[in-house]
């Protein structure tokens, strides 16, 4: 029992080496580019999925949030003329608290609403936003802003934003995870199971459900900050994109929503894929043909996503050969859907 | 004896259907109080005005002498009212343990939970294992509720309303769909918790338990309450005769 309970943080300290290791072993631009994306969006679609994936709603909207921050950042940095060297990633956790302030109104309209209705209801809040984005003088309207380049060596140009969007993947799974073990995230999965008897029971579902949103929107403006100083301009059918909204939502579907580290290996997996298509063949939408194809899977095969498949597998294996000692679901990585349990053990008599 | 619920002149209609009509009903604390009726007599809807899941514009529901009619469920629920289904509800993704910490939590801040873990909870937690060793699915503690038994269902269901330590308990068709010795463990089990003071609410069908645990029972047909006595004097009634075996043609002449 010990023993595989030092697996996992073994494999989280592996993993990290390796994401630290990254930009020095493959120093091409191209690599690196590829992986500042990639930890754009498996920060967007982990933090996405630690309201999602928990309670159960399904917004089509969070690009909104994306842009907000990325838009405050692009903002601030032109109207006050900032420098820009590496003070400038300092915008970057206040671009995150604009898109949670202005979650809390969203929330606010879109959580009146349940299931297909909330959907819909997210997707046409956030077509608001790219709206008011190319209309507003401020916003630099269709023409978008620039964002002044950094001052650092070519060389290792994308390094710094490496490393910064590495700490802020870092920030949105610890706060996924510690979500999923508290008793907030035992309130939202109990939403996402039945939301009437959750409030029967005297769990706020309102409040809850807001909090949830709000916490998923903040990391997503901090990507998009990032996004912004990175790609060094901001225009509104990019930033407020509706392909972020489904590419975030198949990552975690495909990983395996409502785990910790599903969306994490939906990311990895999908992004790279995505730029690897756009640089190859200088298509920008190729991969959308490929995303098409993955969605279906998923609908068909995958269900519940890789992580939950795998562990269910993992629990059907184990309890074929010990059948007499049921395993507990929380020994085999406790994000892993309980539902993995439905397939592999038939009730017991008290 | 005083009475913990009072029920007063309540009706409820769904579109044309009169579910409850001017129903009343008092339930006396410390007892074990039955509601039968046949299928459609508004039972359920009944229990659903009571703890909040419909509201009703005429009637009133009263709580140790302060109104509770429309009160919200987990209002209902806060003050001491817990209730069960007559289709359980559990949550079938989360373990039979982290079901029973879900009624736990409304003692609790808001922020405070998002930074309190789901382990973290030491004396929440032995509490709920010791309810769950009560009604006999200890041994369930960590598995998905979704696996268990329809009648593990209903014993998990009680299990988590008890959390809370309601000073009354609306169950709805406890032993419906459960196999007799696990009725015999749940009758059992509501004579300890009534003995312990706990006052409880039955809707049943089966008669044999109704008879078996309830100090009072009241019949109701066609969204009223007809007639309230012990198990003996109802059995006599030849009103609830009427009621079981048809004579609903006459009643609607009244």
């Amino acid at each position: 029992m010990s023993r595989r309970g030092l697996i996992k943080p073994g494999l989280i300290a592996l993993a990290l080496l390796a994401f630290v290791l990254f930009p020095f072993v493959f120093s091409n631009p191209t690599y690196t580019t590829i992986a500042v994306f990639t930890l754009i969006y498996m920060t967007s679609t982990t933090a996405w999925n630690g309201f999602a994936g928990y309670s159960g709603y399904i917004p089509l909207g969070h690009a909104a949030f994306f842009g907000t921050g990325a838009y405050t950042f692009a903002v601030i940095a032109q109207h006050d003329h900032l420098g820009a060297g590496y003070g400038m990633f300092g915008l970057i956790p206040l671009s995150g608290l604009v898109a949670g302030l202005v979650a809390i109104p969203v929330g606010l309209v879109a959580l009146r609403t349940r299931r297909h209705t909330f959907v819909v209801i997210t997707i046409a809040i956030f077509f608001l936003f790219q709206l008011v984005a190319t209309n507003l003088g401020i916003t630099g309207g269709s023409s978008g802003l620039q964002v002044a380049s950094p001052t650092w060596p070519g060389a290792t140009y994308n390094d710094p934003f490496y490393f910064v969007a590495l700490g802020l993947l870092i920030l949105a799974v610890a706060a996924s995870w510690t979500i999923r073990r508290s008793r907030f995230g035992l309130q939202l999965l109990a939403i996402r199971d039945d939301e009437a008897r959750a409030r029967g029971l005297g769990v706020r579902v309102g409040r809850v459900k807001l909090t949830a949103f709000v916490i998923s929107a903040i990391p997503i403006g901090m990507a998009g900050a990032v996004y912004a100083y990175f790609v060094g301009q901001v225009f509104p059918q990019f930033v407020f994109d509706p392909l972020f909204d489904l590419s975030i939502a198949l990552m975690a579907f495909f990983g395996g929503l409502g785990t910790v580290w599903g969306p994490l290996l939906g990311g990895i997996l999908l992004e790279p894929l995505q730029q690897y298509l756009t640089f190859s063949y200088s298509v920008g939408d190729l991969y959308l043909i490929i995303y098409g194809v993955i969605f279906l899977v998923v609908i068909l095969l995958l269900p519940l996503g890789i992580v939950p498949s795998v562990s269910n597998l993992l629990t059907r294996r184990r309890s074929g050969r010990g059948r007499a000692s049921p395993p507990g679901m929380a020994a085999i990585g406790g994000d892993g859907d309980a539902r993995a349990g439905l397939v592999a053990q038939s009730g017991t008599t008290p | 004896m005083t009475a913990l619920i009072e029920v007063e002149g309540v009706s409820k209609a769904f579109g044309g259907l009169q579910a409850l009509n001017l129903c009343s009903l008092t339930v006396e604390t410390g007892t074990v109080a039955g509601l039968i009726g046949p299928n459609g007599s508004g039972k359920t809807t009944l229990f659903n005005v009571m703890t909040g899941y419909e509201r009703v514009r005429q009637g009133t529901v009263r709580f140790k002498g302060d109104s509770i009619t429309n009160a919200t469920p987990d209002r209902v629920f806060k003050l001491g009212i817990g209730r069960t289904f007559q289709l359980t509800r559990i949550f079938p993704r989360l373990t039979a343990m982290e079901n029973m910490l879900i009624a736990t939590q409304h003692r609790e801040g808001w922020l405070g939970s998002v930074f309190r873990t789901a382990a973290s909870l030491g004396p929440e937690r032995d509490r709920a294992m010791e309810l769950l060793q009560f009604v006999g699915i200890a041994a369930l503690a960590n598995q998905p509720a979704g696996i268990l038994s329809y009648g593990q269902r209903k014993l998990l269901e009680l299990a988590y309303v008890l959390v809370a330590d309601p000073d009354v308990l609306l169950l709805d068709e406890p032993a419906g769909g459960v196999n007799p010795s696990l009725i015999n463990h749940l009758a059992e089990k509501i004579r300890e918790l009534n003995a312990q003071g706990k006052t409880f609410l039955v809707v049943e069908h089966n008669m044999e338990f109704v008879m078996g645990i309830c100090d009072s029972l009241t019949v109701m047909n066609q969204g009223a309450a007809i007639v309230t006595g012990t198990p003996a004097e109802v059995q006599a009634n030849p009103q609830v005769l009427d009621a079981y075996l048809g004579g609903a043609d006459e009643e609607e002449g009244d």
